[in-house]
This record gives structure tokens, C-alpha cells and sequence, in this order.
């Protein structure tokens, strides 16, 4: 284990910004393209379901 | 149900297969992200030259690759869908291409924040860092390019020639640091050479990497929504691509 505390592992070495803010922002990517791919497979799922109905 | 090489072009096949799938490559894609961080954190050793800097590595080239993989499928199935008219093809195409751009989104990210600490500069207009905001470029004009085309196959046929042109810039990437003097670095992982890497470091890029595989294969489930929902579903949509082709002249005169 590289780390002592949870200090010392969120300072990185000095670079704590730099690692941190990496990794927040594919956190939050990821996170919308969570919701993105959701909302498109609901918009699918639904076109597909009124074009059965219907045809 | 027999099952045939075809047999999950149909859309409803499909979504019923990708909605079995998708809980499973969440898991998988969660195991490996999981692991690959305790490895990247917790194992591997602080870097001799670059300190704790050097951990955004473990996002930044399974998303550099990814973005760069991705776009090589989204081609692949452009051309599929163009050469045999095949719809599902084209979909799956327009569905990749979002995260294709969230994926290079990523690697332009966090290289701009490794790039800081380590060359001094967020950003220079370097062949790998140019040619792979260029990638971002493409994605986005994909994009542009076939939602402002109503017509499914007409969007998908003309996103398919962008998406073939812009191929050529994937080998750019890929050989950028080859072939010119540039600022980024060189290959750290080689087909043809050991990696020049611990095997910790590396264990845990290759974690994070498969972390991202599975998100990627969820293409099957991204799916579709924005191609396959038409616009207008009153109208010729995309479902019956066929059918009526005086609708479309219809609606471009």
C-alpha cells in the first residue's frame, strides 16, 4: 500500500488536483453517457413498441 | 427461434437481446474499473520521474484507445450499412458515435490535465494532441452531419462517406508520435517490444482498459433511439426504409 492516510492519499503526491480532476471528470462522463444511453434505448424501445402497435 | 447470421438484424430481436446483455457488461465493466483502480492505486508504485502525476495514465490511454477503436467499428458498421443497405448496421454506427466523443472528450482531459504538471503547458499544438482534437472534430461533425438529416438512410449514407474519409486520420494518430518530433511521448506499450512499464503499472492500465471494453460493447444497447425513432414516424420512417420511396422525394422537392 502506497498511502498512510486518506491526506496523503488525496494530496498524490502534490498532484492531487491534477489526478483528482482527471478521474472526476470521466466519473462524470461516464455518468451522463449512463443517462444518455438510457434515454436512447427508452426512445427505441418506445418508437418500436408504437410502430408495432400501429403496423 | 433459429439462430442465423442475421437473426438479430431485426430490431426487435435485438433490443430484446441487448436488454438481456446490458446488466451484464455493467458488471463486468464494473469488476474490472473496480479492480483496475485498487491495482492503479493501491499496488503500483509511485513513478520515479513523474511522482503520483503519472496515475492518469490508467484513464488516459484506455480512453485515448478507445476513442480510436471506436471510431474504427463506427466506420466499419457506416460502411456495412451503406454497402448492403443494411439498417441495423447504420444504427449501430449513429449509436457509437456519442461515446466515441466522450471517449476522446476524455483523453483530450485528462492529457491537458497530466500535460500540466508534467510539460509545463495544458495544451500545445502537437501532431498527436492536433490529430486527436481533430477525432473529436470528426466525431462531432458525424454527428452534426446525420442529425440534421431527416431521412434515416440518406443521414446514415452520408455519414457513412464523412465517417470513411475520416479513417485516414486514425493511422495519423496512431503513428503521430513516430513520425514526427513531438512533444508527447512515445509508444509506452508495443506490439513488437516489452513494455517499457512495471508490470503493476501496466496490469492496472490493461484493467482499466477492459473496464471500458464492455461499455463500448454496450452499442448493442446505446443503440438506436435517435436513428431508429423517426423524426416524423407518420411519415416514411425509418422502419420501412423501402417501402415508399416516392416519400422521400416527396419531402426533398
Amino acid at each position: 500500500m502506497n498511502w498512510t492516510s486518506l491526506d496523503e492519499f488525496l494530496y498524490m503526491g502534490g498532484y492531487g488536483l491534477y489526478v483528482w480532476g482527471s478521474y472526476a471528470a470521466t466519473l462524470v462522463v461516464m455518468s451522463v453517457e449512463a443517462v444518455l444511453v438510457r434515454k436512447r434505448l427508452q426512445a427505441a424501445v418506445g418508437a418500436l413498441g408504437n410502430s408495432e402497435a400501429s403496423g | 427461434m433459429n439462430l442465423r447470421p442475421n437473426t438479430f438484424a431485426a430490431p426487435s430481436r435485438f433490443y430484446a437481446m441487448a436488454g438481456t446483455l446490458t446488466p451484464w457488461f455493467w458488471a463486468a465493466a464494473l469488476l474490472f474499473g473496480l479492480t483496475g483502480l485498487y491495482v492503479g492505486f493501491a499496488i503500483a508504485p509511485t513513478d520515479f520521474q513523474q511522482g503520483d502525476a503519472y496515475r492518469i495514465i490508467f484513464i488516459h490511454v484506455p480512453a485515448a484507445w478507445m476513442s480510436m477503436l471506436i471510431y474504427l467499428v463506427l466506420a466499419f458498421w457506416a460502411a456495412w450499412g451503406w454497402m448492403l443497405n443494411a439498417r441495423m448496421a447504420s444504427m449501430y454506427a449513429r449509436a457509437l458515435a456519442p461515446t466515441g466523443a466522450l471517449f476522446t472528450f476524455i483523453a483530450l482531459w485528462t492529457g491537458a490535465l497530466w500535460g500540466k504538471p508534467t510539460w509545463g503547458t495544458w495544451w500545445v499544438w502537437d501532431a498527436r494532441l492536433t490529430s486527436e482534437f481533430i477525432l473529436l472534430l470528426m466525431y462531432l461533425g458525424y454527428i452534426a452531419l446525420t442529425e440534421a438529416i431527416d431521412d434515416p438512410r440518406r443521414a446514415a449514407n452520408a455519414g457513412a462517406l464523412l465517417a470513411l474519409v475520416g479513417v485516414v486520420n486514425i493511422p495519423i494518430i496512431y503513428f503521430s508520435v513516430r513520425w514526427w518530433n513531438t512533444l508527447h511521448q512515445g509508444a509506452t506499450i508495443s506490439m513488437t517490444a516489452a513494455p517499457k512499464m512495471v508490470s503493476t503499472m501496466l496490469t492496472a492500465m490493461l484493467l482499466m482498459t477492459s473496464a471500458s471494453g464492455p461499455i463500448v460493447s454496450r452499442w448493442c444497447s446505446p443503440a438506436l433511439g435517435r436513428s431508429c425513432s423517426s423524426r416524423n414516424p407518420t411519415t416514411n420512417g425509418s422502419r420501412d426504409w423501402n417501402v415508399d420511396p416516392l416519400a422521400r422525394r416527396r419531402r426533398y422537392t
